[in-house]
């Protein structure tokens, strides 16, 4: 079950001397701050003898990101059996996007996956564009581009901090929620909301950039690195840090694929498996970037995964400030697209344009697509079907954290109970999505 | 108590209410009991956080650097509902999670308050489904609302300072001020079925947000 | 650090550079390799194969879509590794089938497949489960049970996931279930509050804990009685 893995490790940390210089001061008294070598230890087998006990955790617990409920079956400290609950956040989305048309269901696509917005928006529109049968612009590519991998960006740095807040680090969560206000300053200049974006639209966006908004992600761009070798700095060598992670949750690559796990589940399991590089979108096939893939597929390589996976979403920002395009953001199709508000209130045509868009609504062909964009948690797809109304018969949500959830008992099989907590936040759960 | 109404409707009234009386070798500070008791239970109120939804990272980024509830004396966030003063329920709240928030809120001790942050806490919001509750009043009683979808800081932030002001408004010795709410024992429900559905009626013209086709 | 598991690359058995689908036809255009495939194997399986938005559908009988399924995970020319989805569609059209679907990828091949099975009205909601041959397939299939009430034959805890077990209301996702769910407001909110937080585990929890016998009089009375715990 463990893994024997040999890291090199620091067991000394950032501080001060007594002359107030930044030094290097050990963890252990006696240690000489020099790496060392730590063997992760193998995990426990179960003894099935004596009293097993009954622990449950949530469905309001702080360590469940959200309203998890776990029942665990311990024998002393060590999980003989995990049943998790889930559904305590159900809302009804499918059944409510029947109700919409395409472009209200942007909105709830928002509050799903919510430390992901607008990367939902643009991957539902993705989809109802597949439905629809048009092809966005090119200026709009890149735009979603930009999007959605700012919305990685944030939708990490939420999993890094409240996953340091777990396993007992507190700075990473004030510094990781310092960058998410640039993002969220950034998103809104752009769209006029900080998390819940609703960014875009059919056949194109809400809005189009504001000016020199692009000096402000320029800027994001340069700085954020910076947090990331902070962040790094004081976690990937940490001892502490190193020695609750190792070997904890291990997944085989066969494992993660037989169980359905996406995104940095699986990719720290060995398996180099990326929407936006098998079956790409947006043109991610242009871009240039690399997946990061774990070997150990244990916490320790989910947590190295997003850091890096975050600093290969820097590249692409990069790539797709350098390349945007000038030119309109929305598609000329006057069947889905709406007149400028300017116009719908001045002229009786667009008013009436405006109003027949509104109230009926674009009814795009019969059919059915599924969408799959790689999000923050892995292979989100919305699978739609179109009856011809211009309210979709079924919506569906391919929820990434929810598969990646069911596979957690046998996660946390013959682990303690204290690790339960980081395996079960190295998951990068958000109840929104899974319950949907 | 010997107040007149005119000093207990001064709220936020602090240079009047007390009144420093230094001495050589001894100070004096003389001040109304109500007035200490509620600045105190005002200026440290330890959160309670349920969050659920969108409303969480709103909260969540409250409690961080940029806008650090810590200055409202809200330093301790606690977990726990018996160590708590004022529920945060932020997020919505479907029917499987509401007996869940009622054992919270009975669980926690005198005195308490509680918060309604965003619209789906407040009235259910964009889910008037068969799944989201119509708004957490139906459940526990609600101190402040906060609206928005979901609120920015500077609203929750807001509401915090609202219900502050309420709190220095409270007059202890009023009747039932403290009485936990008393559910019906069959039903459960707080308050009469028919208010129940009142409050959750849709509102506005939703016709067509009922309507599954064309 | 040494390396414990061989990174598997997906896409080794193309040589295609996979790229964004441009122009997708609204209905008709290529069909997968895989549709002749399964033909071919099982053969008179395939009542219809559909290609919308350039995604290949196949309509597949039920009895027999364990088989399929099981096959396309088999075959190496096939290597259907990885369970995406399943789900299942009711259309306004009542008259229409209700439809189970799954949505299958090989990442060797790199290829996506939507498998179909309809249920026509009236006749019992059950088809295979497949959670033998993918693990992942176990809360998706919960899901689609609490949602439409299909049965996956074979699951071996096929129990309600996001609804509380003792949900009266119905199947949510049903065409024939409203909006706002078949209860008043009150009457909803009075059906969950009943529920007991602290009794919720279920028996099958409780018993493999032995902690049955230590739990308090009164719970241990109800819970004989019949009384159904748990989600």
């Amino acid at each position: 079950m463990g893994t024997k893995r040999t890291l090199e490790v620091e067991l000394s940390t950032t501080g001060l001397s007594p002359d107030g210089k930044p030094q290097r001061v050990p963890l252990v008294v006696g240690g000489d701050g020099g790496a060392v070598a730590l063997e992760a230890p193998p995990a426990m087998e179960p003894e099935f003898e004596g009293e097993h006990m009954l622990i449950n955790i949530g469905p309001q617990h702080p360590a469940t990101h959200g309203v998890l409920r776990l029942v665990l079956e311990l024998d002393g400290e060590t999980v003989v059996r995990c049943i998790p609950h889930v559904g305590y956040l159900h809302c009804g989305f499918e059944k409510i996007g029947e109700y919409r048309q395409y472009n209200q269901i942007v909105p709830w696509t928002d509050r799903e996956d919510y430390l992901n917005s607008i990367g939902n928006n643009c991957a539902f529109a993705l989809g109802a564009e597949r439905i629809f049968g048009i092809e966005i612009t090119e200026r709009c590519k890149v735009l979603r581009v930009i999007a959605m991998e700012l919305s990685r960006i944030a939708s990490h740095l939420v999993w890094l901090g409240t996953t340091c807040i777990d396993i007992g680090a507190f700075t990473p969560f004030l510094w990781s929620f310092q960058e998410r206000e640039n993002i969220y300053n950034l998103l809104e200049g752009w769209v006029g909301a900080r998390l819940t974006t609703s960014a875009t639209r059919v056949g194109g966006m809400a809005a189009d950039i504001p000016d020199k908004w692009l000096e402000g992600l320029q800027g994001f761009i340069r700085t954020f690195p910076k947090t990331i070798d902070e962040c790094e700095r004081m976690l990937t060598k940490n001892a502490i840090w190193v020695g609750r992670t190792v070997g904890l949750g291990v997944m085989s690559p066969v494992e993660a694929v037989n169980y359905g796990l996406s995104g940095p589940m699986v990719r720290a399991s060995g398996v180099a498996y990326d929407v936006r590089k098998d079956f790409p979108y947006l043109d991610y096939e242009t871009y240039d970037f690399d997946v990061p893939v774990g070997s150990a597929g244990d916490v320790y390589d989910r947590f190295l995964v997003r850091v890096e996976e975050m600093r290969q979403s820097i590249r692409i920002l990069d790539q797709a400030v350098k390349r945007l395009p000038d030119g309109p953001v929305n598609v000329d199709d006057v069947r889905i697209i709406l007149p400028p508000k300017s116009k719908a209130t001045s002229e009786m045509e667009s008013m009436i344009h405006h109003f027949k868009n509104v109230m009926e609504g674009p009814r795009p062909p019969a059919g059915e697509c599924y969408v799959a964009v790689e999000s923050p948690k892995g292979e989100k797809g919305y699978y739609m079907v179109s009856d011809g109304t211009s309210k979709p018969s079924r919506w569906r949500i391919r929820p990434p954290s929810f598969v990646n959830l069911s596979a957690i008992p046998k996660m946390v099989e013959g682990h303690l109970l204290s690790d339960v907590i980081a395996i079960n936040a190295s998951i990068d759960i958000v109840m929104g999505e899974i319950d949907r | 108590m010997g107040l007149s109404d005119a000093d207990l409707a001064g709220h936020g009234a602090a240079t009047e209410l007390v009144r420093f009386d230094a001495r050589p070798g001894e100070a004096w500070v003389t001040t109304k009991l109500d007035f200490l008791v509620n600045w105190g239970r005002a200026n440290s109120l330890w959160p309670m956080p349920f969050g659920t939804a969108c409303c969480a990272i709103e909260m969540m980024a409250s409690f961080a650097s940029k806008y650090d509830l810590a200055r409202f004396g809200m330093e301790r966030m606690a977990f726990s509902p018996r160590q708590s003063d004022v529920l945060i329920c932020a997020g919505r709240v479907p029917y499987k999670l509401a007996p869940i928030i009622r054992r919270i809120w009975q669980q926690m001790t005198q005195p308490k308050w509680s918060i309604s942050m965003g619209a789906c806490a407040s009235t259910g919001g964009m889910f008037d489904n068969y799944a989201v509750v119509q708004g957490i009043d139906t459940i526990i009683p609600v101190d402040v609302y906060v609206p928005g979808c979901p609120p920015r800081p500077e609203g929750l932030i807001y509401g915090i300072m609202m219900l502050q002001k309420k709190i220095m408004n409270e007059r202890n010795a009023q009747q039932g001020i403290r009485d936990e709410m008393s559910p019906d024992p069959t039903s459960k429900l707080y308050i009469p079925a028919s208010r129940i559905d009142e409050l959750s009626e849709p509102f506005g013209n939703s016709v067509h947000q009922t309507r599954s086709a064309p | 650090m040494s390396p414990s598991f061989t990174i598997v690359h997906p896409g080794t058995g193309s040589n295609a550079t996979p790229v964004t689908p441009k122009n997708v036809p609204v209905s008709g255009g290529p069909v997968s390799p895989t549709a002749e495939a399964v033909g071919a194997q099982f053969p008179g399986v395939i009542s219809r194969t559909v290609v919308s938005r350039g995604e290949t559908t196949i309509i597949v009988d039920g009895a027999r879509v364990h088989d399929v399924i099981l096959w396309l995970h088999d075959d190496a020319q096939q290597s259907y590794d990885y369970l995406s989805d399943v789900t299942a569609v009711e259309h306004r059209d009542l008259s229409l089938p209700l439809e189970v679907v799954w949505h299958l990828r090989s990442l060797r091949y790199r290829r996506f497949i939507r498998v179909k099975v309809l249920i026509a009205k009236g006749a019992p909601l059950e088809v295979p489960s497949v959670m033998d041959i993918y693990k992942g397939a176990d809360w998706l299939e919960r899901e689609c049970y609490d949602m439409f009430g299909v049965k996956f034959a074979g699951h071996p805890d096929l129990r309600r996931i996001l609804m509380w077990e003792q949900y009266k209301e119905g199947f949510p996702l049903r065409k024939d279930f409203p909006l706002r769910g078949r209860f008043s407001r009150s009457e909803q909110l009075k059906n969950a509050l009943a529920a007991n937080p602290e009794a919720r585990y279920s028996m099958e929890e409780l018993s493999i804990a032995d902690a049955f016998e230590e739990l308090p009089l009164d719970m241990r009375r109800r819970l004989s009685e019949g009384e159904k715990v748990g989600e």
